[in-house]
C-alpha cells in the first residue's frame, strides 16, 4: 500500500477536518495532492504532530481533528498515547503510517520493523478505538468508522516505504503556519 | 509540605487574570497546589502529561484554535523539552508561557537537582528566551500579567522562574 493513495483515497474528508501532518515524505505527498488552508505541516518536532492535535482538538471539541503521524515520529513521544487516552478527545482521528523506516534519512528501520505493534501500544495505553489496515480499502472503511464513531482513534496504516523525491515545497513554514491559525481560529467563532 | 500555598494562589489567580484557559503541567513537589487549583477549576483545561515536551505541541495546537495557555513544569522539565522549543515553538514563532520551577539553585538540599539547576539560566539566555525570576510574592501578578503580554505581542517563549524564595516556606 502506498502512503500516496491513501492520501488520495481520503482528501475530500480531510476538506472538513484540521489536518496536522508530521515532516517529510506525509508532509510532501499531501502538499503534492493540494495544500489547503486547513493543514499544517509540523516540519520538525518529531513526536509532537500529535500533541498539537491533542491541543487543538481539547481546544475545539466541535472540530474533528485529524493527525497524519508516522512510526518514527511517534516512536520518539509514546508518552503520547498515554495523554490522549486519558482525555479521550472525541473528536480526534489519529493515523500513523507505519513504513517500518526512517525514510527521510536514508531508510534505516525502526524497531516497528522488528515487531514493535503500534495499534496494541496505542491500545494498551487507553485509546479506546484502534485498528491496522493494509490495503487502500480497509484505510478508507478505517476513517469513516472512526469519523462516524466520533470517539478517538489511532489507525496504524502499513505502507510502503517509498516518497517523492524531495520533501521542500513551496509553502513556508511561517506561511503555512500563520494561514493555518487564521483558518482554525475561524472555526472557533 | 510547606509549599506555599499563598504564593500558588497568587500565580493561579495571576494565569487567570492573563486569561490562561489550558494549562499542561507535570508533578513535581512544589507544583502541586497550582496544579491542584487548575483540576479543581471547571474553567480550565489541564492537561497531564507523560513528559513536557508534549506541552510544547498541546500549547501550540491552543495557540492556533486561539486558546491561551501556560506550561508547568520543573526545570528538568524545560531541560526535557528543549528540543520541541527550539524545531517547535522557535521555529514556528509560538508563544509559550513557561512557569519553572527553580530547583537546583540556593538553598537546595537534593543532590540530585543540582546539576539542572546550575544550567537552567544558561540555557535560557543561549535559547533567546526573555525569563524573570519571581522572588517576592509582590511581584507575582505583574510580572505573570507582562510576562504573558510579551509572550503573546512577541509570540515566543516567554519564563518566569519560580524561586525557593517564594515557593518554599521553611
Amino acid at each position: 500500500m502506498l502512503r500516496l493513495d491513501c492520501l488520495r483515497s481520503i482528501y475530500s474528508q480531510l476538506e472538513k477536518c484540521v489536518v496536522v501532518t508530521i515532516m517529510g515524505a506525509v508532509s510532501a505527498e499531501l502538499q503534492s495532492i493540494g495544500h489547503r488552508p486547513n493543514f499544517f505541516y509540523l516540519q520538525h518536532a518529531m513526536g509532537l504532530a500529535s500533541s498539537t492535535g491533542l491541543g487543538i482538538a481539547l481546544s475545539l471539541p466541535e472540530q474533528t481533528v485529524m493527525v497524519l503521524d508516522g512510526d518514527g515520529s511517534v516512536l520518539m513521544n509514546l508518552g503520547t498515547f498515554s495523554t490522549m487516552a486519558r482525555y479521550r478527545p472525541r473528536n480526534f482521528v489519529h493515523v500513523v503510517f507505519d513504513n517500518e523506516s526512517l525514510l527521510s534519512v536514508g531508510g534505516f528501520p525502526t524497531a516497528t520493523s522488528t515487531g514493535t505493534d503500534l495499534a496494541q501500544i496505542a491500545k494498551a495505553a487507553g485509546v479506546p478505538r484502534t485498528a491496522v489496515v493494509n490495503d487502500c480499502a480497509g484505510f478508507v472503511q478505517a476513517v469513516n468508522d472512526a469519523l462516524a464513531a466520533k470517539d478517538l482513534t489511532t489507525i496504524v496504516a502499513k505502507v510502503e516505504a517509498s516518497g517523492p523525491a524531495k520533501y521542500v515545497t513551496d509553502l513556508t513554514l511561517l506561511e503555512n503556519r500563520f494561514e493555518f491559525s487564521r483558518y482554525v481560529r475561524s472555526l472557533g467563532k | 509540605m510547606p509549599v506555599s500555598v499563598n504564593s500558588s494562589r497568587a500565580i493561579y489567580a495571576a494565569l487567570k487574570a492573563s486569561g490562561i484557559r489550558l494549562v499542561s503541567a507535570l508533578p513535581e513537589t512544589w507544583l502541586v497546589h497550582l496544579i491542584r487549583m487548575a483540576e479543581d477549576d471547571p474553567e480550565m483545561i489541564l492537561v497531564r502529561l507523560a513528559k513536557e515536551e508534549e506541552g510544547v505541541g498541546i500549547s501550540a495546537g491552543a495557540h492556533f484554535a486561539g486558546v491561551s495557555s501556560a506550561m508547568l513544569m520543573q526545570n528538568h522539565g524545560f531541560l526535557a523539552s528543549i528540543n520541541g522549543i527550539v524545531s517547535f515553538a522557535l521555529l514556528y514563532r509560538i508563544p509559550l508561557l513557561m512557569l519553572i520551577s527553580y530547583r537546583g539553585s540556593f538553598g537546595e538540599k537534593d543532590p540530585w537537582q543540582t546539576q539542572g539547576g546550575s544550567v537552567t539560566e544558561p540555557l535560557l539566555r543561549a535559547l533567546g528566551i526573555p525569563y524573570f525570576s519571581l522572588q517576592t510574592i509582590e511581584s507575582i501578578p505583574l510580572r505573570i500579567r507582562q510576562a504573558q503580554e510579551l509572550c503573546a505581542s512577541s509570540l515566543q517563549p516567554v519564563a518566569l522562574l519560580l524561586t525557593r524564595d517564594i515557593m518554599w516556606e521553611e
